[in-house]
């Protein structure tokens, strides 16, 4: 008979003292510890980098002035007559980011309204992937596009544009942050419930009036966290400025003039052979800790924005 | 009493894809009377409602078949060279579930108003007392018309969905099962209103519940797999109903 | 009835107006988006106008040289090769454990809220910090060097956040009948993972996994910061060996060079010629680019047909 030993077995089995039952749970404890430890590794990255930029900055500011560092007015570290004004960089930053959100914004929300409410969901399905493509682009190749393309093309428009400057830099890092803009837009969007559309069409409004007076008010928080990430994007992107803007730290407005962005400041100086410690070595922590602050800053002031806006609602 | 006829239903078929859902619907819905559509679940009430202002159209994959007329002028409603933009601004529609933009009471119900670019507000703020009073919302909403419609109680936000949708005065207000998402006080609350409403606009109401179509109806179509079993005035439905069909599902032996 | 005439006209020429304004918008909607994508038509296009007729075998296979003609990518290719496996290695495998975790095993405590804000925040860094990090810390403090070591580690690290992300959905997306007719057979907690939630979800993982990579390949940035060098004229230390264990890992400590640092190398030269050479080095890393996106798009849609819960 083979039930009556089986079911021995069995309950041996399940008896919680049971060396297999024992191990098995042993086993179980082990994995959940490594799965934790992987998880907990994302903190240490954070804690790495923010730990690395202070600490590496902190020398700097033993040798400048935080009063020079926020108010000189020039950056060049690593020229004989040394200045260390952050605000060039700032400038730069900032211009460039100003000319990229003002392709990417509203063609970015235009295209995700479009896409959302104008078009039939099997063109969408089709339309949004391609559309993305263009943040897969490598920023390299963006690079070779605004210096070799579209600064020439400019130039026709522009008889006494430069071949390094702000403007062509600025464009191009807008075309490749529309689909950030656009995709988390349009996930904003087609998650508005249709029963909110439904009311709207029903009192016969157009598709239009649906799309600005419920849709998008609707979706807004997901909107403006599109936008703050259209922001972020544009704060560090490097390789598109490093190439086509000159890299030449300068404070000024004018988009057709060269300058330089904190991150093409980095990349400048990584270029060279700057010895470990020196002050040149140090600046570009100190600049990075600045974009990080920056953005940061930026995330902040888009979370509480965004909250504001929830509460009135 | 000479009844006015404000719309004809004429061999109405829609299907959605390849199903069909309505098989050839002739019906009459008279001026100022209150039309229910009843029927067991997927019988195509509501399908057939929703053709009265093209909210098919929104989708993908629907096909009308047949006539929609609406009176007087014998305009085909459901034709392709009719805008549903027009349907829909002179039929107006409640949902199922209440359905209030995430903006202010008054903000609601001038809606309509203002998608057709009214902007004389003196003429918005009457519409929208006048209407708030018509869907018995007035006095409750009177001190906090700017307030967040979402915040108001399920059978409030229904009210004011009845209320947005009279706003720009329908020739035809239609109601798609508008008690079945609240409770029963709520639910008479709506039904004494529909009684009232029908004075000034010409209701049609798909319901689940048979009390409802039996108590707040004037007429009664029966619908039953897509067709249209019977239809007549309510009381003969409900007490002598001509077809064996009707007369099972309304003493309950299916639906 | 007076209502028919009149009114109507009025409605339907109300209905109009609105009409060309939402035609008008329906327009810029679609320019949008052919401008979008006209943008990108003409990147591809200029890019391989100058590129393509650069490329051939031998391209390939020559190391940098002054003379723009002799010059090729070998090192810059096998370099991105020896990168991406050594990013691989580290990513993925810490960043499905990472998501497993999170979605699976988390408690809902501060914890495990810290961790979550912290992934958000870490995809929202510049590219650039990851850079300075691993400057100062894997090459200074380490004393990794300027290797493929520290190279891999630190596009590991920029690229985990996308992994973590991608699996959690995936696992998100296995429906919990199957977890509880899992534990309904009396598996474990690890069981019920292994042979359910991880299978089902292989198709969502992997997506991520390729974008990361395809994000990987095209970074410069941070590799230019911990000090890649520009011009190699040598390959990394063969990983096969003559002698026991016949396996070698000292690649992983050599200096080395990718695409796009070549690219961005060629492309800084004042002579057209070089720059003929960035396109040809471009359309390489456009083409892999695109393949490996085109693949994600495939897959996810695969599995979103074939999964249907």
């Amino acid at each position: 008979m083979r039930t009556k030993n089986q079911l021995k077995k069995l309950s041996e089995f399940t008896s919680a003292k049971h060396p297999v039952r024992r191990m098995r749970r042993l086993k179980e404890r082990a994995i959940e510890s490594l799965l934790f430890l992987a998880a907990a590794s994302s903190v240490l990255v954070t804690v790495a980098i923010v730990s690395i930029l202070v600490t590496e900055s902190i020398p700097f500011f033993e040798k400048v002035t935080l009063k020079e560092f926020l108010t000189d007015t020039e950056w060049t570290p690593l020229f004989e007559n040394a200045h260390y004004g952050i605000l060039p960089l700032i400038n730069g930053t900032f211009l460039s980011t100003m000319i990229a959100l003002i392709v990417a914004i509203p063609l970015g929300t235009v295209a995700a309204a479009f896409l959302s409410e104008y078009v039939r969901p099997s063109v969408r399905e089709f339309l949004k992937p391609v559309l993305e493509l263009l943040a897969a682009v490598p920023s390299v190749i963006y690079g070779y596009f605004a210096l070799l393309f579209v600064t020439p093309l400019l130039q026709k428009m522009i008889p006494t544009l430069g071949g390094f400057n702000v403007l062509s830099a600025g464009l191009v890092m807008g075309v490749m942050i529309i689909p950030y803009v656009s995709s988390l837009s349009e996930d904003a969007m087609q998650s508005v419930p249709s029963h909110l559309r439904e009311a709207s069409f029903a009192v016969g409004a157009s598709r239009m009036q649906t799309a600005f007076h419920v849709v998008i008010p609707a979706a807004f928080s997901g909107i403006s966290s599109a936008y703050i990430l259209g922001v972020s994007r544009a704060f560090g992107e490097t390789m598109v400025v490093a190439i086509a803007a000159g890299m030449q730290p300068n404070l000024t407005l004018d988009p057709t003039q060269p300058a330089a962005t904190i991150t093409a400041f980095i990349v400048q100086v990584s270029l060279g052979d700057l010895p470990h410690g020196s002050i040149g070595y140090r600046s570009i922590y100190v600049a990075g800790l600045s974009l990080l602050i920056l953005t940061l800053c930026f995330n902040i002031l888009g979370l509480w924005l965004r909250k504001k806006f929830q509460e009135k609602e | 009493m000479d009844l006015n006829v404000r719309a004809e239903v004429k061999n109405l078929k829609f299907s959605y894809g390849d199903k069909q859902v309505l098989n050839g619907v002739t019906l009459p819905i008279y001026e100022n009377r209150v039309t229910a559509l009843i029927g067991p679940s997927g019988c195509g009430k509501t399908t057939m409602l929703r053709c009265f202002n093209r909210m098919h159209d929104l989708y993908a994959h629907a096909n009308y078949q047949g006539e929609i007329l609406l009176h007087p002028g014998a305009i085909n409603i459901l034709g392709k060279e009719i805008d549903p933009m027009e349907v829909r601004m002179r039929i107006g529609m409640v949902f199922q579930k209440p359905n209030p933009f995430p903006k202010s009471i008054y903000e609601n119900v001038a809606y309509g108003l203002k998608v057709r670019g009214v902007k004389k507000k003196s003429f918005i703020e009457e519409q929208v007392e006048k209407s708030l009073q018509q869907a018995g919302l007035w006095n409750e909403a009177k001190d906090r018309l700017h307030s967040p419609a979402t915040a108001l109680s399920g059978g409030q936000q229904q009210r004011l969905c009845i209320a947005r949708a009279l706003a720009t005065e329908p020739e035809i207000l239609l109601l798609d099962e508008p008690t079945s998402a609240l409770d029963p006080i709520s639910t008479r609350h709506i039904e004494e209103l529909v009684q009232e409403l029908r004075k000034e606009v010409t209701i049609v109401i798909v319901t689940h519940s048979l009390h409802q179509a039996a108590r707040a109806s004037d007429y009664t179509a029966f619908m039953y797999l897509g067709d249209l079993v019977e239809f007549g005035a309510s009381e003969q439905v409900f007490t002598t109903p001509k077809d064996p069909k009707t007369e099972s599902y309304i003493t309950g032996r299916f639906g | 009835m007076e209502r028919e005439i009149n009114p109507r006209q009025e409605l339907l020429s109300n209905i109009r107006r609105r009409q060309r304004w939402d035609f008008a918008f329906a327009m810029m909607g679609l320019m949008s988006l052919l401008f979008a994508l006209l943008t990108l038509l003409a990147l591809i296009v200029d890019l391989a106008i100058t590129g393509v007729p650069r490329i051939d075998f031998a391209f390939f296979m020559n190391f940098p040289s002054r003379f723009p003609a002799k010059a090729g990518i070998i090192s810059a290719w096998v370099g991105s090769l020896c990168v991406m496996l050594t990013t691989a290695f580290c990513a993925i495998p810490l960043g499905i454990a990472a998501g497993v975790y999170l979605e699976e095993y988390a408690k809902k405590n501060w914890f495990s809220q810290l961790i979550e804000l912290n992934i958000i925040n870490l995809a929202g860094i510049p590219s650039i910090t990851y850079g300075l990090m691993a400057l100062g810390l894997f090459v200074y403090q380490f004393k990794l060097g300027q290797s493929i070591l520290t190279a891999g580690l630190t596009l590991g690290l920029l690229v985990l956040p996308i992994i973590i992300v991608t699996t959690r959905e995936a696992i998100r997306s296995v429906p919990n009948l199957i977890r509880e007719a899992s534990y309904a057979m009396g598996a474990s907690k690890w069981q019920t993972i292994r042979h359910h939630i991880l299978p089902y979800s292989t198709g969502g993982i992997l997506t991520g996994v390729i974008i990361s990579l395809s994000r990987a390949i095209g970074e410069t940035a941070p590799l230019i910061t911990i000090g890649a060098l520009t011009f190699i004229a040598f390959l990394p230390t063969s990983p096969i060996v003559g002698h026991v264990p016949f396996v070698s890992f000292k690649w992983l400590m050599d200096p080395f060079t990718v695409m796009p640092i070549q690219m961005f190398n060629w492309l800084s030269r004042p002579q057209e010629e070089f720059h003929v050479n960035a396109a040809a080095t471009g359309v390489v890393l456009l083409v892999m680019t695109l393949l490996m996106n085109a693949g994600a798009i495939y897959l996810r849609s695969r599995f979103r047909k074939k999964m249907k819960w």
